[in-house]
């Protein structure tokens, strides 16, 4: 093939969507949203929480659904919904013999069929499939707006309580045998989670959502053993996640959501597979053998 | 050491109960101890020794009872750094991405500021501690690339920097090689006689009588409590071990 032809073409790959406002527009907010949502995920992969994003990202439904049909900030009902429902999880476990992550699928299954059937019911101008599946190219001024917010929020509480939230996640008991405040830093990384499952849904959607809550991070755990590193690799395989899934999704004509997901998860693969020390093919140990 | 602060005790728990929702764990338990004094905790798995540390952290509340440290409330024992706890291997996720450095420095965060960042007083204990447990030489290793002995170490050389009146160690000589425990031996010496509280939990009988001056025999409630040589005989270890024979417990396996 022509050399120059082959450099058109991926100028052309590249460029082309560029042109469009509302492919800016996504490439730009999905970017953002993963790089909170990567930025989280390190600390939910190491914390365990990944079913608890799980719960969090699909109990925020109804309150969504909600917050649309009452006119308020769909951020506000999805919070109090995304809280709520790790309370109710908590309080269940407690009063009942029903074992934890079977109370946290009943839990959340609920809310999230509350929602689907208060969809169907409110006839409004809400799309499920936009919820459901994201819909970062149909993005509006407000939800602009919104995002940003949301994102700058979160960034800047999970920046300065970084250490105590690291030390939250390895070592609660020594947290708070030296007086930290423990349960402040549960609330506060719930309800992060919750923010940040809000943001994320726009992009990939409630059910894809906990992916980008989960998949950066743990990719990041594979490739180190430096929590900082571990935060910037999470960040960056989000974003990279995010950018090639949109262009995919843009030049293959995919479903934009699923796309951003299937690339992050095909990083991981890459990191599962190849990475130097703990990859199946452990290429430092090969290295260092000679 | 002063008059007054021998006099006083460090730890003074009296009449507690814990209970996880409805299940009791411990009940009318008493300990008191001294500055300088060891204390051997011993008690058979599940028989509240995990759970008598964490109401002595704060960890869990307890439903009945009073714990006065210093002779003052937990929280304030908690915000003057005076208790440190050293957990057991299990109980610590050893493939979390931290370095020794980084997991002695979190002794030093209950006296930093709220962004916990270092000065360099804490800098510096942080050094004496990595250098007083003999690893300053990995002190930037993870510490999943660690031994277990290793890791035990960083976690002893935590509670050091966290420079804390008393120390609660579980299991402290579970799995370790034979230079840490001859390393944490040394070390609970030098502590005795910088006065510092040790209350330990362990199953090898043979550091009961090495180490500690008291021993507390549990079995969900005190079972016997005072001077090791008095209180550590066969017929209390074998009321402890619910009436298994001493015989089993100093088997191989202990």
């Amino acid at each position: 093939m022509d050399l120059c032809f082959l450099s058109t073409n991926i100028t052309s790959f590249v460029a082309d969507p560029l042109s469009h406002e509302f492919m800016r527009k996504a490439l730009l907010m999905s970017s953002l949203v993963a790089a909170v949502c990567g930025f989280l995920s390190s600390y939910l992969t190491l914390k365990g929480w990944a079913l608890m994003g799980d719960a969090v990202s699909h109990s925020v439904m109804p309150g969504v659904v909600v917050a649309y049909a009452l006119g308020l900030p769909f951020s506000l009902g999805a919070f109090i919904f995304g809280v709520g429902s790790v309370a109710l999880i908590g309080f269940v476990k407690q009063k009942s013999r029903v074992k934890e992550d079977t109370v946290i699928g009943l839990v959340f299954t609920g809310f999230f069929a509350l929602g689907i059937v208060l969809v169907s019911k409110i006839k409004s101008n809400i799309d499920l499939h936009s919820i459901l599946f994201g819909s970062p190219l149909g993005i509006s001024l407000s939800d602009v707006k919104q995002t940003v917010f949301i994102s700058l929020l979160v960034v800047i509480l999970l920046s300065v309580f970084r250490k105590d939230l690291i030390l939250y996640c390895f070592d609660p008991r020594h947290a708070k045998t030296v007086g930290i405040n423990v349960l402040f830093l549960h609330y506060l990384l719930l309800t992060c989670l919750s923010l940040a499952a809000v943001v994320g849904l726009q992009s990939v959607g409630i059910v894809l959502v906990v992916a980008m809550l989960i998949t950066p991070g743990a990719t990041a755990y594979l490739l180190t053993d430096k929590f900082d590193n571990m935060t910037i690799i999470s960040v960056i395989s989000a974003i990279i996640s995010s950018v090639f899934g949109i262009y995919f999704s843009f030049w293959f004509d995919l479903e934009t959501g699923g796309s951003i997901v299937l690339v992050q998860t095909f990083i991981f693969l890459f990191a599962f597979l190849f990475a130097p020390r703990y990859g199946i093919f452990k290429f430092k140990k090969l290295f260092s053998s000679y | 050491m002063d008059e007054l602060n021998y006099k006083s005790y460090r730890i003074e728990a009296e009449n507690i109960c814990v209970d996880y929702h409805g299940k009791v764990a411990l009940y009318d338990a008493n300990l008191r101890l001294k500055a300088g004094q060891i204390c051997g905790l011993v008690g058979m798995n599940g028989a509240g020794k995990t759970t008598f540390f964490n109401a002595l952290t704060g960890f869990v509340n307890i439903s009945k009872g009073k714990i006065r440290i210093n002779g003052e409330s937990l929280r304030i024992a908690q915000q003057d750094q005076s208790i440190a706890y050293v957990p057991q291997s299990e109980g610590i996720d050893s493939q979390f991405p931290v370095s020794v450095w980084d997991v002695v420095m979190m002794g030093r965060y209950g006296s930093m500021n709220i962004l916990r960042s270092p000065r360099e007083s804490d800098i510096q204990a942080v050094k004496d501690a990595i250098e007083r447990v003999d690893l300053m030489e990995l002190s930037s290793t993870p510490i999943g690339n660690l031994s277990g002995g290793q890791r035990k170490r960083t976690f002893l050389a935590r509670a050091i920097a966290q420079r804390a009146s008393i120390l609660l160690l579980d299991e402290p000589f579970a799995g370790v090689d034979i230079r840490t425990e001859k390393l944490i031996s040394e070390l609970f010496i030098q502590f005795k006689n910088e006065g510092k509280t040790i209350l330990l939990s362990t199953h090898d009988m043979i550091h009961v009588r090495e180490f500690c001056d008291l021993v507390l025999l549990i079995n969900k409630t005190v079972v016997a409590y005072g001077e090791t040589s008095e209180v550590f005989t066969p017929e209390n270890i074998t009321s402890t071990f619910g009436g298994m024979s001493p015989d089993v417990l100093f088997g191989p396996e202990s």
